[in-house]
């Protein structure tokens, strides 16, 4: 019996040691009496813990990118350009496993008592790809560019707190208008990747203190990076990442299965599990603060009337949408936009399908028209389905749904946050205040569900401050419940990001924040045979 | 020469005229697409200042009128302007792209039509015994089937399973030529598949009506052969529809790949387009519409030459 434990111990050495192939692998497994299934399983084990190798060459299939995409971070928009920008740039601070805060070009940081002034240690010894020394002065010139009325960037809302912003030394000091408890967070966007002289002599240059350097570019095609040789810290396994574009589902998951790519995100959920059967391939399941949603004027007739709104939240069928819409690969939500991948989070009483709740509701409210609600395929895939399902539980308990399916062409700039009752997709935020500042808050630019409560707005700038992390849990916990029984906002399901990898790559590991191990895994992933 | 001289210059100056046409709808019809550039390419992510912003530095704010005509004079001199949404120079990138879909058309046609002539010559010669119907039954079945279809059938077949060629079709300029060729196998094998039926049923009807002719008739009670009749006599006299329709589908390979330019992710014209539509960036838009409508206009008008050329009637009016 040990003598086919050492084999196997040898075996599974050389096996990922790249000595010997896959087949030649499963082949003398086979002969020591093991399955397929088991021999993978094992080939994994082994080339996870031989470690990460240097060198080679990892191709990412990547979904969400266009042609029309720019270099420039502030301009980052979608899953594309998020994945190029962090090869070759990098933020202050990054998020980490468990909602924790890793520093990356802050070595350190803290904040006034009131958590109004927060000081930025800027690392020192940090060159830029094209040899420059970073310095907090091209800390503090990223961040104005990012901020101002003049910036077309993404993160100007995060950036529109801020009254004053200093350099001393190597600290960068931010003075909030506000108190914010929550702005290392914040410093993780995608948008604030620390540029020379804050990007402003050439935001497109793509230069950086990343791991790696941008070889070619072609938007919407292919990029080419190649390790940064003087990069600051170890990090970066391969030697060359190309990040293919392959936008449509189908060809993405061919070009995996035929080893074109190694990686790619965006799995379609219809089809996750067909493809995780192939036994070359993995498909990696990781929840995320994204959601698909149905959301209500909170101001306009009939949704002004809360039980108007509560039929339709009791009348909702969330475990049949994460079953037939994300086909399992999700969660249900409970009519808030928070869930577990939030640092404060707090369960709260889960609301089920109930069709006599809410017809006892819908009778209560005394109508007898159809509520229109308003879909379109890019609100969030299946939206329609979703909205067909949506009818018949309505149905059931005898409220009339009428669906209007709208073209996807100008959807987020004629429905969206326009038309009282549609179908949306948030992404989530970092942070519960984010989320809620960003969407619920009264006077919020998207504001989508017209949702405006005094009492919900106090407890909002009031958490802000508080630097206990009991008392605002407790806060966030009662800010919860508030959105969940008097707000326009119904949420039946949380996406997973689906992404996959053949075992040519190895190194798939946890993370927190988005898919593609918040977009880290060609960096943190390696070749493995 | 002289009247065939005269023919082409009118058919030339009806073509540029008809462009003009074009490019005065290529730009209303944008002007009336739903959205507004400056959200589309900020997304659901846009800020009100961010809006505004872009929209004043993309000179929304003109009237309609003069955006038209500085765009045209800024075609005429070969200025496209440059991108909305990522501030390339729109000329350079489309050139690239236009190169990537006329690689593309090229070896699609290279490989089409000779073989769909060929497939109408074999055709008219075993007419209505089992070569004829077999040529007919498969290439109209794959002109039936969506080409996205066929795309996917391919690829999972001989992509996925046989492992004979790449399933996606991204080429680029440190390539060689025979890696192109290897990259771009299964689109071609798709295009040749939907662009088949088409070229050969009119090769084959072109030719079976020269066929009912009594010079052939004569030629045949000559003695020639069954070929010799076809390609001696009959093919010459049919040339005019077969290059009318061969013209149309070249024209198809242009301006028509889009979906299989999707589905193999090619980076050609249609994908270009695609991209840049769903982020309303007229420029590009405008653009595409214009080169797209050149080379239709182009290859008609080629068409329309070749068979004033072709044949003695037209070359010689009375």
């Amino acid at each position: 019996m040990t003598d086919r434990k050492d084999q196997l111990d040898y075996l599974k050495v050389r096996a990922a040691m790249g000595r010997m192939s896959r087949r030649e692998f499963f082949g003398r497994t086979a002969a020591l009496g093991l399955t397929a299934g088991m021999a993978n399983m094992l080939l994994a084990d082994a080339v996870q813990a031989a470690g990460p190798q240097n060198g080679g060459t990892i191709k990412v299939g990547v979904n969400g990118s266009g042609s029309a995409d720019s270099l420039d971070p502030a301009l980052s928009a979608n899953q594309g350009q998020t994945l190029v920008t962090r090869m070759w740039g990098e933020p202050l601070l990054e998020l980490a496993v468990g909602n924790t805060i890793e520093p990356v070009l802050a070595e350190s940081y803290s904040s006034s008592p009131d958590a109004k002034v927060w000081t930025f240690k800027i690392r020192s010894g940090v060159t830029f790809s094209n040899g420059k020394t970073m310095t907090a002065d091209d800390v503090l010139a990223t961040m104005e560019r990012h901020s101002g009325d003049e910036t077309k960037s993404g993160a100007l809302g995060i950036m529109r707190g801020i009254a004053s912003m200093k350099v001393e030394g190597d600290s960068f000091i931010i003075e909030l208008e506000q108190p914010n408890a929550d702005l290392p967070y914040l410093m993780t966007d995608y948008h604030l990747l620390i540029q020379p002289n804050g990007g402003n002599d050439d935001p497109t240059a793509a230069v950086g203190t990343g791991p790696y350097v941008l070889k070619s570019a072609e938007p919407g095609v292919r990029f080419v990076f190649e390790k940064n040789e003087s990069y600051w810290r170890d990090g970066g396994n391969a030697g060359t990442i190309e990040l293919i574009v392959i936008n449509d589902d189908t060809a993405r998951v061919a070009a995996l299965q035929s080893g074109q790519v190694d990686i790619i995100n965006r799995v379609p959920p219809r089809t996750a599990s067909l493809v995780d059967r192939a036994p070359n391939i993995t498909v990696h399941k990781a929840s995320g603060p994204g959601h698909y949603v149905f959301i209500a004027h909170r101001d306009t007739d009939p949704f002004s009337d809360n039980d108007v709104m509560l039929a339709l939240k009791w009348g909702m069928n969330r475990q049949e949408m994460v079953d037939k819409i994300l086909f399992g690969y999700g969660s249900v939500g409970n009519d808030t936009p928070i869930n577990a991948s939030y640092p404060l989070f707090t369960e709260m009483p889960q609301r089920e399908y109930d069709p006599e709740k809410a017809a006892h509701h819908w009778k209560k409210s005394g109508r007898t028209d159809p509520v229109l609600l308003r879909t379109s395929d890019n609100s969030f895939p299946s939206a329609p389905d979703a909205a067909a399902l949506f009818q018949q539980s309505l149905a059931q308990a005898g409220i009339p749904l009428e669906v209007k399916r709208e073209p996807n062409d100008g959807y987020w700039s004629e429905v969206w946050n326009k038309q009282p009752f549609c179908t949306s997709y948030w992404s989530g935020r970092p942070v519960q205040d984010q989320m809620y500042s960003t969407a619920y808050l009264s006077t919020a630019d998207w504001n989508d569900t017209r949702f405006k409560n005094e009492k919900f707005d106090q407890l909002l700038i009031a958490a802000r401050a508080e630097l206990d992390e009991a008392k605002r849990k407790q806060m966030y916990a009662d800010m919860g419940m508030i959105l969940h029984n008097e707000g326009g906002l119904i949420c039946p399901m949380f996406n997973d990001f689906l992404d996959a990898s053949t075992d040519r790559v190895a190194g798939w590991g946890e993370s927190a924040g988005f898919g593609l191990m918040n977009y880290y895994a060609p960096i943190k992933m390696w070749v493995a045979a | 020469m002289g009247p065939a001289l005269k023919l082409v210059a009118q058919r030339l100056a009806l073509g540029v005229l008809l462009l003009f046409l074009v490019s005065i709808l290529i730009f209303v019809g944008t002007l009336i697409l739903p959205g507004d550039v400056a959200q589309s390419i900020l997304g659901q992510s846009a800020t009100p200042e961010a809006l505004a912003n872009l929209r004043e530095e993309l000179g929304l704010n003109e009237p309609a009128l003069t955006r038209y005509f500085d765009w045209l004079g800024g075609v005429l001199t070969g200025d496209l302007g440059t991108a909305l949404t990522n501030g390339m120079d729109i000329a350079e990138a489309l050139g690239t792209r236009l190169g990537n879909t006329l690689f593309l058309a090229f070896w699609a046609a290279v490989i089409s039509v000779p073989l769909a002539i060929f497939l109408g010559l074999l055709a008219v010669r075993y007419r209505d015994r089992w070569p004829d119907k077999l040529i007919s039954a498969v290439t109209l079945s794959t002109i039936s089937i969506p080409e996205f279809l066929i795309g996917y059938v391919l690829m999972y077949f001989v992509g996925v399973k046989l492992g004979w060629a790449p399933t996606v079709s991204t080429i680029y300029d440190s390539m060689s030529l025979g890696e192109k060729l290897n990259a771009i196998a299964l689109p071609v094998a798709v295009l040749t598949l939907v662009v088949l039926a088409h070229m050969m049923r009119m090769t084959r009807a072109a030719i079976l009506n020269v066929m009912q002719s009594a010079y052939v008739e004569t030629a045949e009670l000559k003695g020639l052969t069954m070929f010799k009749i076809i390609w001696r006599h009959a093919f010459p006299n049919s040339i005019a529809p077969v290059v009318n329709v061969v013209m149309l589908n070249l024209a198809y390979l242009v301006v028509g790949v889009v979906v299989v330019e999707v589905v193999f992710t090619y980076p050609g014209m249609g994908q270009y387009l695609v991209d840049h539509v769903s982020k309303r960036d007229l420029p590009v838009v405008q653009a595409c519409g214009l080169i797209f409508a050149a080379v239709y206009i182009g290859l008609n008008m080629l068409a329309d030459i070749i068979s004033i050329l072709s044949n003695p009637r037209l070359r010689h009016p009375k």
